[in-house]
Order: structure tokens, then C-alpha cells, then sequence
């Protein structure tokens, strides 16, 4: 399982190995909206997480609260 | 991926240019597109006192660190809303930077000096994010001019001036339309104002931070309702992603067709404000209206 962190502490896990791509695109986040890290590094769209890492997202944008 | 330079493996993609880049070639990417902003412009040069506003955010933390390893001689400004937690948390983020540059740090400390921003919204009913803006705008202005500053910067980026752009564009405001540009010139009673993030996405500065270990609020101010702010950067990340370049290009055009706009200069502040001298639009000034909601003692601490 892939286990990712979300900006409000949550964990969820997910199958793998997935595209960050797709990771995102199943949980309805865009692409340019958030940075994925995975440690100390930053994966790029195209960039395949493997079954037991883990990897955080981090939003970017702000300017207030969403609806 | 694999970086432009380098063919590296990439850490960021950046479609709007149709690249990607590793760590070591993102951080030069950045820094020349902060040098491009600031010498198209002439913002300011190494010789300027540069007073930067910030919140704690990433934009504003991210721009005063990188002004310094520039070369760049920026002091920061934090103004206190005496929002609970979150005002203390985002001072905390701003000394600590303060700290790390081993740079000189103005706090303004109005919660205690006046009261709280949701207090005082309240009483001028009016949006606490509306106040908020009033008491920025006048604190950055005043210090500025008070301390011998020559130029005031912000930490605003390519996403907040698209979004701001559309929003003033949906609504036809040609007066706010023709004064928005990455370079307020000093006016009379009105300090030189510059945005030298105005060419990077709010990714782009996230990811520098991130690169950088740079400290910061990641939590949305509390008071903040939903902003139309957010839904025009919304639409226009939606466009981004199946058009690429689309908010770079519709920013960057609209500046380099501004004079379109021209004839809609109004003059928007025309006197000084009768009880601080501030300039304004009308006879009192928006932050002296403000204060006045509070108890008279407060008016005369002006």
C-alpha cells in the first residue's frame, strides 16, 4: 500500500505502485494546486510511488479559505 | 522527467514552459526570474533601503530570503492583527526568519495598540479581511516613508495578479484595472511599491520554500471566509491544466498592453486625510474611518 499524508494530518492509504498523476487525478486534486513530496523530495507528475512509501501533499495556494 | 540542463532526474514540472528542472537548476530558474522582474521594472538596486511585508506566509518569507542572497539590503515589516494563535503562530514563522538573515524585523503590534481586526471589523461592519487590508495598506505606507525606506515590497505572485486581474476584469473596473502593475511609483504620500514575485506560481514559490526549508504558515487565516480570490485562481489552475502557459500569458499580455487601459488613470487618491495626513480619497482616510469605530482614546494614538 502507498500511504499518503494529507495537509490536515489525515492518512489514507491507497494500492500500488500508482503515477503521482493518477494518485492525484483519483483524489480530485490539481495538479498545479498542490507540491507532493516524498521526504526531502519533490516527485514530478510522471514519477511512479511504490507499494510501502510514503508521500505527503502540500498545498500552495493562498489567498482564503475554499467553500 | 528529466531536467532541461542537467537531464537529471526532475523535482518540479513546469508546463507553462514546457520543462522541468532538478533542485540545483529550479533554484537558478527562480533566482533569474526574481532578477527579470526586478531589473524590467527597476524595482530597486543594492544600494535601496527595501522594507519587505510579511506575514509568515510562504510568499512573503520566501521573497525577504531571497532578496538577502541576492544581495539585497531588506528589512521585514510584521504587522499584529491580534488574531488568536494565528496572529502569534505567523510572528513566530516571521522572527524566526528575522533571525536565520540576521536581518532587522519592524513589528507593529496593533491588536494591543488598537484592538483585535475582527473586533474592529465588527464595529465597522465591515469583512475582517476587508479591515485587514485597510490596516496593512496604511502601516506598510507609513513605516515606510517614517523609517526612510525607499521602496516597499510584497510578496505577491503571477497566481494573485491573474486572479486579480479577472476579478477586476469581470467587472469591467477599468480605474483598479489601469493601476494594477508590479510597480507602484512613489507619489506623494505614497511610498515606491513592488511585487518582485509577480513572474512565479504559487507552486513554483511553495516548491522553493519547500527546497529550502523554509518555515512557514501552512494554515489559512481563521477569519477568512470563502474569497472570490480563491475560486479565480481556481478557474484559472483549471484552464492551466489543459492549456499550459494560459495565466503566464494572460498576465504578462495584459502588461505589456496596459496602455489600452490608460485613459482610465483616475486620480484615486487626490487629498491628505484630515486627521492623519495620510493620502486619500476622501476627506478622512479609510484606516482613520476604521479606528474611529473604537473608542475615542484610540483615534488620538494616531
Amino acid at each position: 500500500m502507498i500511504k499518503i499524508i494529507f495537509p490536515d494530518g489525515r492518512i489514507e492509504e491507497i494500492e500500488g505502485p500508482k503515477q503521482v498523476r493518477h494518485i492525484l487525478k483519483s483524489l480530485n486534486i490539481l495538479e498545479n494546486t498542490v507540491l507532493v513530496a516524498k521526504g526531502e523530495e519533490l516527485l514530478t507528475p510522471d514519477r511512479t510511488v511504490n507499494k510501502g512509501e510514503t508521500i505527503e501533499i502540500i498545498p500552495v495556494i493562498s489567498g482564503g479559505r475554499d467553500k | 522527467m528529466k531536467c532541461k540542463i542537467c537531464k537529471d532526474i526532475a523535482s518540479i514540472a513546469l508546463p507553462r514552459h514546457n520543462t522541468a528542472f532538478c533542485n540545483k537548476h529550479f533554484i537558478e530558474f527562480f533566482y533569474n526570474q526574481v532578477k527579470k522582474a526586478i531589473s524590467q521594472f527597476k524595482m530597486f538596486n543594492h544600494k535601496q533601503k527595501i522594507l519587505v511585508c510579511v506575514s509568515g506566509g510562504k510568499d512573503s518569507l520566501t521573497l525577504w530570503e531571497v532578496l538577502i542572497k541576492l544581495g539585497y539590503n531588506a528589512d521585514g515589516l510584521y504587522i499584529d492583527l491580534g488574531i488568536e494563535r494565528y496572529s502569534e503562530k505567523s510572528k513566530r514563522m516571521v522572527e524566526k526568519m528575522a533571525e536565520k538573515l540576521n536581518k532587522k524585523l519592524i513589528v507593529i503590534d496593533f491588536g494591543k495598540q488598537y484592538a483585535p481586526v475582527n473586533i474592529i471589523a465588527k464595529k465597522a461592519r465591515r469583512t475582517e479581511c476587508s479591515a485587514c487590508g485597510i490596516i496593512k495598506r496604511y502601516f506598510f505606507n507609513t513605516v515606510a516613508i517614517e523609517k526612510n525606506y525607499d521602496v516597499v515590497v510584497t510578496g505577491h505572485n503571477l497566481d494573485d495578479e491573474a486572479a486579480r486581474l479577472l476579478g477586476n476584469i469581470l467587472r469591467w473596473n477599468l480605474p483598479f484595472i489601469s493601476k494594477q502593475y508590479p510597480l507602484l511609483e512613489e507619489e506623494e504620500g505614497l511610498k515606491k511599491k513592488v511585487k518582485p514575485l509577480f513572474r512565479l506560481t504559487e507552486q513554483e514559490i511553495a516548491a522553493y520554500a519547500f527546497l529550502n526549508k523554509i518555515e512557514y504558515i501552512k494554515d489559512e487565516c481563521p477569519m477568512s471566509r470563502f474569497s472570490t480570490t480563491l475560486l479565480y485562481k481556481k478557474v484559472l489552475n483549471i484552464i492551466e491544466i489543459d492549456s499550459p502557459g494560459t495565466k503566464h500569458f494572460f498576465y504578462l499580455e495584459f502588461l505589456r498592453n496596459k496602455d489600452i487601459f490608460k485613459e482610465n488613470t483616475n486620480q484615486l487618491f487626490s487629498q491628505k486625510c484630515k486627521i492623519c495626513g495620510y493620502i486619500s480619497k476622501t476627506q478622512i482616510c479609510s484606516f482613520c474611518r476604521l479606528i474611529s469605530y473604537l473608542e475615542p482614546k484610540s483615534i488620538l494614538q494616531i
